[in-house]
């Protein structure tokens, strides 16, 4: 099988290195960059499917010139190789406008599978994969809790995970799955792994080795457009709790019931 | 060479110390305290890191090890022990007991043994010292003499780290007491189920209290001749050359705990408030922070020149051997003591684990040559006596 996984360099989250410039936007330069976490449960997904069925690897990547420190990351935990896409057009790429150049670097390889994170801890929009679907006219198959390809029928199931349980989805490849962390914890990386990441591919395209002008992308064709920030307001005092079980439950209930959180 | 390549760790060195610090962090800090607690050989650890390929770093390629070199080897050691300094010590030990082998050992010794080592599956420790011959090891009084096709050792070994969990022992015993002063010694491998061979006692020590330190004894220990490594009489020189390349993982073990200290005690004084503001906002304990951050990064930088000078095949490697555990020994012992400080009456209690720290600290100035030692190998090469 032939898988393309997502993903995106975010600043650490765990480091808590995420800081705005004066106009707004991330600062991606001073922040050290890790694999975007939701991403690296796709990876996880990807290389249990590979173990199991055979096949290879490959992570996309739409980011900074400076994103190949972090894709031997994630080549370090077993992607066979990387392909990175980078511009300096791209800058301020909105939701739209990286759909359409991820889903034109798609057309540029070869896949049964293409796996995304549920959403990145830096943007957090969560709907470039399904931007990325319907431009590629693939079948979309989010929430994943569970990944059943059978690659001789050219078929894949899908547990779509619900709040009342999940969906079982069927559809052909190749296709594209949004993967949930129900899929299993990422593995870290093997010494084996960093030793031989460097000698890993990395191919990198331009806009114009994508066939695509840098007006119809990136920030000049942004179709959203950032007005301001703001920091959400504090949080109130947390009220506490310290009664019986059966008495604490009760106090729970009534305050659920007074907020017209339940009935 | 570019400045940035001379003084920065690669691209590949920053991942696997991020990929162990996280693994270390994740998986080993949790256990530090109760490991230091029950002073009990942590055999979930060697499991993880033989699971992880880390005991591989150190050992060649060609024997299943990665071939990553004494850098990345240090590197691994630093960040194990910045959690706990029991488990660091693993593999420092692990390489201590290897390096006669890897370093004087025939092809057939080391395709027989290292590949074990180099997998974590055999653990092997370095059996030099003796009750009455600590910096002196000319006092040594183990006796192996040659029987036929075997040698029989007699004697008996003290302060040896993993000598009751190991599974092979280098042992320095003298095979020609009245020899030349350094062609006295000879090393065996003694295979730790060989009749005669057992464990008299087990120390009870100040800090690394996961790590056993074992009393052996040999009582007429017969092993077969081809288990001596190198030749007779080469147990000094193979003693010397291990501790070129074995002083520098002290020094990362010593610079992992100051780390580890100086990260806890930083953290603690963003958060402990006394009159109405952080400690750290106090020029008193920020001072503090500051000089032990550079007591810290200078003994790391000493002991990464030091790894890359031993790599190149200095002349005045026992130098820089010496040097880097001189200096990240004195280092962890100034920044726990400091680190204990900052945490005041909580850092003295084990809430917390800088006490800990501070206790391991202290081994790191005494064990594979005391600071004393140390120097007095530095002068030496100072005064043109080496």
């Amino acid at each position: 099988m032939r898988i393309v996984v997502l993903m995106k360099p975010v600043p650490d989250p765990v480091a808590a290195s995420e800081r705005l410039r004066p106009d707004g936007r991330l600062d991606r330069a001073n922040a050290p960059a890790v694999v975007n976490p939701n991403d690296e449960y796709a990876l996880e997904a990807a290389l249990k499917l590979v173990e199991a069925h055979g096949g290879e690897v490959t992570l996309l990547t739409m980011a900074p010139a400076a994103a190949p420190e972090t894709i031997r990351k994630a080549l370090a935990m077993g992607a066979h190789r990387g392909v990175l896409v980078t511009d300096t057009a791209l800058e301020g790429s909105c939701v739209h406008s990286t759909a359409t150049v991820l889903a034109a670097a798609l057309a540029q390889l070869e896949f049964d599978l293409v796996l995304f994170g549920v959403d990145s801890t830096d943007g957090g929009a969560g709907t470039v994969p399904a931007a990325v679907a319907a431009k590629r006219a693939l079948p979309y198959l989010s929430a994943a809790g569970k990944i059943e390809p059978d690659p001789a029928a050219g078929t894949v199931r899908v547990r779509r995970m619900t709040p009342t349980g999940y969906d079982l989805l069927e559809a052909p490849m190749p296709a594209l799955i949004v993967c949930t962390q129900a899929l299993g914890e990422p593995r870290y990386p093997s010494l084996k792994g960093i030793m031989s990441a460097r000698s890993k591919e990395i191919r990198t395209f331009s806009l114009a080795d994508l066939g695509l002008d840098d007006g119809s992308v990136g920030g000049a064709a942004a179709t959203t457009r950032l007005t301001g920030t703001s920091t959400p307001p504090a949080r109130g005092a947390a009220r506490i709790i310290k009664d019986a079980p059966a008495e604490a439950a009760r106090q729970v209930v009534d305050y659920l019931v007074e907020k017209w959180i339940i009935q | 060479m570019t400045i940035e390549s001379a003084f920065r760790l690669t691209e590949e060195q920053r991942l696997l110390a991020e990929t162990i610090h996280a693994l270390a962090i994740e998986r080993i800090a949790p256990r530090a305290a109760e490991i230091d607690r029950t002073a009990e050989f942590p055999w979930d650890v060697r499991d993880l890191l033989a699971q992880h390929d880390i005991f591989g770093l150190g050992f060649p390629a060609e024997h299943g090890g990665l071939g990553a070199g004494l850098l990345s080897l240090c590197l691994a050691i630093e960040q194990i022990s910045r959690a706990c300094a029991t488990s660091g010590l693993m593999l420092a030990v692990q390489s201590l007991g290897a390096l006669p082998l890897i370093l004087a050992g025939s092809p057939e010794q080391q395709a027989r043994w290292l590949p074990g080592m180099a997998a974590g599956r055999t653990l092997v420790a370095f059996a030099l010292t003796e009750a009455d011959a600590g910096s002196d090891p000319s006092a040594i009084r183990t006796r192996a003499v040659r029987d036929g096709d075997e040698y029989v050792i007699t004697g008996g070994k003290r302060f040896i780290s993993h000598g009751s969990v190991a599974d092979v022992i280098a042992v320095f015993a003298l095979t020609d007491p009245e020899g030349p002063r350094h062609r006295r010694l000879s090393c065996l491998l003694v295979p730790a189920n060989a009749p005669g061979f057992s464990v008299s006692r087990l120390e009870h020590k100040m800090g690394i209290r996961g790590s056993p330190t074992a009393e052996l004894v040999f009582d007429a220990v017969r092993v077969p001749a081809d288990h001596l490594v190198g030749a007779e009489g080469d147990g000094f020189d193979i003693a010397m050359r291990t501790f070129d390349r074995s002083r520098p993982g002290i020094a990362a073990q010593a610079v992992g705990i100051a780390q580890g200290a100086l990260d806890v005690a930083a953290k603690y004084a963003t958060e402990r408030v006394q009159f109405g503001k952080a400690i750290g906002e106090f020029q008193m304990v920020s001072a503090m922070l500051a000089d032990m951050d550079a007591a810290t990064e200078s003994a790391r930088a000493v002991l990464y020149r030091a790894c890359a000078e031993i790599e190149a095949g200095s002349d005045a490697a026992s130098r820089w051997a010496s040097l880097c555990k001189l200096v990240a020994g004195d280092a962890a012992m100034r920044v726990t003591t400091d680190a204990v400080q900052v945490l005041g009456g909580y850092g003295y209690i084990s809430d917390y684990p800088v006490e800990r720290m501070m206790r391991d600290a202290k081994i790191t100035q005494l064990y594979e040559g005391t600071q004393q030692i140390q120097r007095l190998v530095v002068a030496r090469h100072l005064l043109g006596r080496s």
